[in-house]
């Protein structure tokens, strides 16, 4: 079976697409070794800053370096109108969803998803049902996971609307090309993306029914794999970064513990999952969260952004019906598609999915991070006969999707330029509006051949721009 | 500011300082080890002197036995298993500074972090190869080179504060105990006549070059440092930036400066503290006795760290 890769930067016939021209004509007309000694330089550079990552089952709790590729990923900003106005629109269904879904369940009354999907589901949350959330937000902040397939149309995914991370190295990477190479952004219109804290801060700002909130970011703390980010938005944002233990209830009231004695929070975005927020509530092994925290937040006393249940409506087993919510709650027609879906707990699609394994990409529909998962087509027998074994024993936890042909973009590797597999995870902001900067995160998986882009499985990044056309 | 943070703050610079201080300490004793012996030794007492002061002999014998210059050397620079090794220290200094590094400045946390980085490259090349000497000066400038871009970078409100205390409570601590260590050995001044007088020249001296006061020490008295000066200009020169009485003005000032009721008891001592000192005259303090005195006073610093927690660090 022969596969067709769209390439970001080439058309079929080998020459350069154009948006990526005048950085093609700069990458020919720069020496070699001036490339080389350039990325040198942002490999010690993010070294020396610390923009690291800690990989979980690694015992030394080492931290890495998520690679940087220097050759950027270029989006014309026609193009860009479109994928910000469908991750927009997506957002916003979602955001509906979940305020109907904890409150009247309408979507469930009209027969459009199987009550036992949402209600059953993990991600669901007994304790957030008809509580009335400011603005009736729940994801705040979300990731929108997009592919590109063979001919270049964009796929949705996956949403990320628990705690989505990444977002540090977009910006982190913009400030490294920037360092390295003026003189492209010199040369063309490439939008801006450096006021991403300063919306974010509105946002949550803008969650609180308050004038100025006192605002704070709750980070697991430094052994977790995102701390750098925590501490990077925390810093960008001006607010406090604290963990659990800085934290304290009382009266109904969140507390952070001060060098001046208490002092009352009013909106925490919290990098925690919704497990670990509550030892009163959730896990009460969790030595992470503020006992007492649900109470309050139940009072209507501090703001969490995201809200509790959000991993609800970025379930795996709920992806599929993100279209209808979109007709359902916006009378709108998706702008970006979803990739066709099996749920292996229906027993027709498990057959079909068990029968066609070696084509599949098979995943846990709780799971994240590329933890978990099966790419059939870079599986060995014995790997798909192991994983048959765990589909069958719980098909619930499982849905798959065809192989999608993931779009190419040039990367630098061992030997030279070759191109290598990427995605996009814009971000989303959802406050007093619903707000985007222009871009996102490219994830690019280094390995030949590979289609996983996270950073625990070997993934890099690269800039992500979009260019004036 | 929260309480874990200033907490991070504090002892990212008292470990910092700590590690300068070590480093400091095995410059002069790895010097003096170097020197004739009067024929006794082979500059072993000497190279323990800094473990003795550490307290951790007692550590490194039960690992490594008797005295053995190359392990003393290890044991007390890069051993990570030591957690009082300077490696250990900026260890502990850069892990606190992740802490908080959204607190500090960038410029702050690329110097400690490139430290860091740079401490482990050397640990696996193994201090032989780096060069002792060439060590301790590494080690002195990397904290000369924090404090420069923390005082160039730095917003002065509660974090400056912190970092300050944190310095100057490590370092009159530190003053008070190598000048201890230092005066426990000579003794008062004899003049002997069996060439004493030039071996005392040279321990003065050295604990001098330590603290980097020989110059100060110079331009003050001129003439050989004997152990009144020397616990004069170490003890009450406020003029002397690493004298006691300098560490306690800057530790008044730093806690009095602070927001806030909840302090009141640390910034009570600071404050006891150092008028106590200002008004100290070094006939007054050779009257109680120097050892008796040093000793009071490392209790009273102790005591105030301890306020300092109670009050800040570790409010409720």
């Amino acid at each position: 079976m022969t596969r067709t890769f769209y390439d970001e930067m080439h058309l079929p016939d080998g020459a350069c697409r154009p948006h990526y021209q005048a950085f093609s004509r700069w990458l020919q007309g720069t020496p070699k070794d001036l490339l080389d000694q350039r990325r040198r330089e942002a490999d010690l550079l993010f070294h020396r800053a610390g923009i690291t990552f800690t990989l979980y089952g690694d015992a030394q709790g080492t931290e890495r370096l998520i690679p940087f590729d220097i050759i950027p990923r270029s989006i014309p900003a026609s193009e860009w109108r479109m994928v910000e106005r469908g991750c927009i629109q997506r957002v916003q269904a979602l955001n509906l969803f979940l305020a109907d879904l904890y409150h009247d369940q309408r979507i469930i009354k009209a027969g459009l998803i199987p009550a036992e999907q949402v209600l059953a589901n993990e991600g669901y949350q007994l304790a957030m049902q008809g509580l009335d959330l400011h603005r009736d937000l729940y994801a705040h902040i979300a990731g929108v996971d997009l592919v590109r397939d063979g001919d270049g149309t964009y796929y949705v995914l996956e949403d990320n609307l628990r705690t989505p991370s990444g977002v540090s190295y977009m910006l982190e990477d913009r400030k490294m090309m920037m360092r390295l190479f003026p003189e492209l952004f010199a040369n063309q219109r490439i939008a801006p993306i450096d006021h991403y804290p300063n919306l974010l801060l509105d946002t949550l700002k803008t969650s609180s029914p308050l004038d100025n909130p006192t605002v704070v970011v709750l980070t697991p703390g430094r052994f977790n794999s995102a701390y750098f980010e925590h501490a990077f938005l925390a810093r960008e944002m001006g607010v406090e970064l604290v963990e659990g233990a800085d934290l304290f209830v009382r009266d109904d009231k969140l507390f952070m513990r001060t060098t001046a004695g208490a002092k009352q929070v009013d909106v925490v975005y919290r990098r925690l999952d919704d497990a670990f927020l509550d030892p009163l509530a959730f896990n009460p092994d969790s030595m992470l969260g503020v006992p007492g925290l649900l109470s309050t937040y139940r009072s209507g006393n501090v703001v969490l952004a995201n809200a509790i249940g959000t991993g609800v409506a970025d379930d795996k087993s709920i992806y599929p019906y993100v279209g209808e919510m979109i007709r359902f709650y916006l009378a709108e027609e998706p702008i970006l598609k979803n990739v066709p879906t099996w749920q292996c707990r229906k027993p027709s699609e498990l057959s079909h999915v068990l029968a066609n394994l070696k084509d599949l990409v098979v995943k846990e529909t709780q799971g994240s991070g590329g933890y978990g998962m099966l790419v059939g087509p870079a599986a060995s027998n014995a790997e798909i006969e192991a994983f048959r074994l765990r589909l069958i024993a719980k098909p619930d936890a499982y849905i798959a999707q065809p192989t999608l042909c993931l779009s190419t973009c040039p990367t630098f590797v061992e030997n030279g330029i070759a191109p290598r597999h990427i995605d996009l995870r814009p971000f989303v902001l959802s406050g007093k509006e619903t707000r985007i900067v222009p871009g996102g995160l490219t994830r690019v998986a280094l390995r030949e051949g590979s289609l996983v882009v996270n950073s625990s499985q070997g993934g890099g990044t690269k800039d992500t721009w979009v260019v004036e056309d | 500011m929260l309480s874990r943070t200033a907490s991070d703050l504090y002892w990212m610079s008292r470990y910092l300082e700590r590690a300068e201080n070590l480093a400091r300490m095995l410059e002069v004793s790895y010097s003096l080890s170097l020197m004739p012996q009067d024929g006794r030794r082979d500059g072993l007492d000497e190279l323990a002197m800094p473990l003795l002061i550490t307290g951790t002999l007692e550590e490194y014998q039960q690992r490594h036995g008797a005295l053995h210059a190359e392990r003393i050397l290890h044991f007390f620079a890069l051993d990570a298993q030591n957690p009082a090794s300077i490696y250990s220290c900026l260890g502990a200094a850069r892990s606190n500074a992740h802490a908080v590094r959204g607190r500090i400045t960038a410029d702050m946390w690329e110097n400690i972090n490139a430290t860091w980085l740079e401490i482990r490259s050397i640990a696996e090349q193994g201090l032989g190869r780096y060069g002792i000497s060439r060590f301790c000066e590494w080690v002195k400038e990397r904290s000369h080179l924090f404090r420069g871009a923390t005082f160039g970078t730095i917003v002065r409100g509660e974090a400056y504060r912190f970092i300050r205390l944190g310095t100057f409570l490590e370092r009159a601590d530190n003053t008070l105990r190598l000048l201890d260590a230092r005066y426990e050995l000579l003794g008062e001044d004899v003049d002997d006549l069996d060439g004493r007088p030039a071996h005392s020249y040279y321990q003065w001296s050295a604990l001098l070059r330590a603290l980097s006061s020989f110059e100060a020490f110079a331009e003050v008295y001129r003439g050989s440092p004997g152990a009144r000066k020397v616990s004069e200009l170490l003890l009450l020169r406020r003029e002397v930036p690493r004298s006691l009485s300098a560490c306690m003005d800057e530790l008044y000032q730093m806690l009095d400066g602070l927001p806030g009721d909840s302090g009141r008891p640390a910034q009570r001592l600071a404050a006891e503290l150092n008028a106590r000192l200002r008004y100290t005259h070094i006939d007054e303090v050779l009257e109680e006795g120097l050892h008796a005195w040093l000793t009071d006073f490392i209790e009273q610093i102790h005591l105030l760290g301890g306020v300092i927690h109670t009050s800040y660090l570790e409010v409720a």
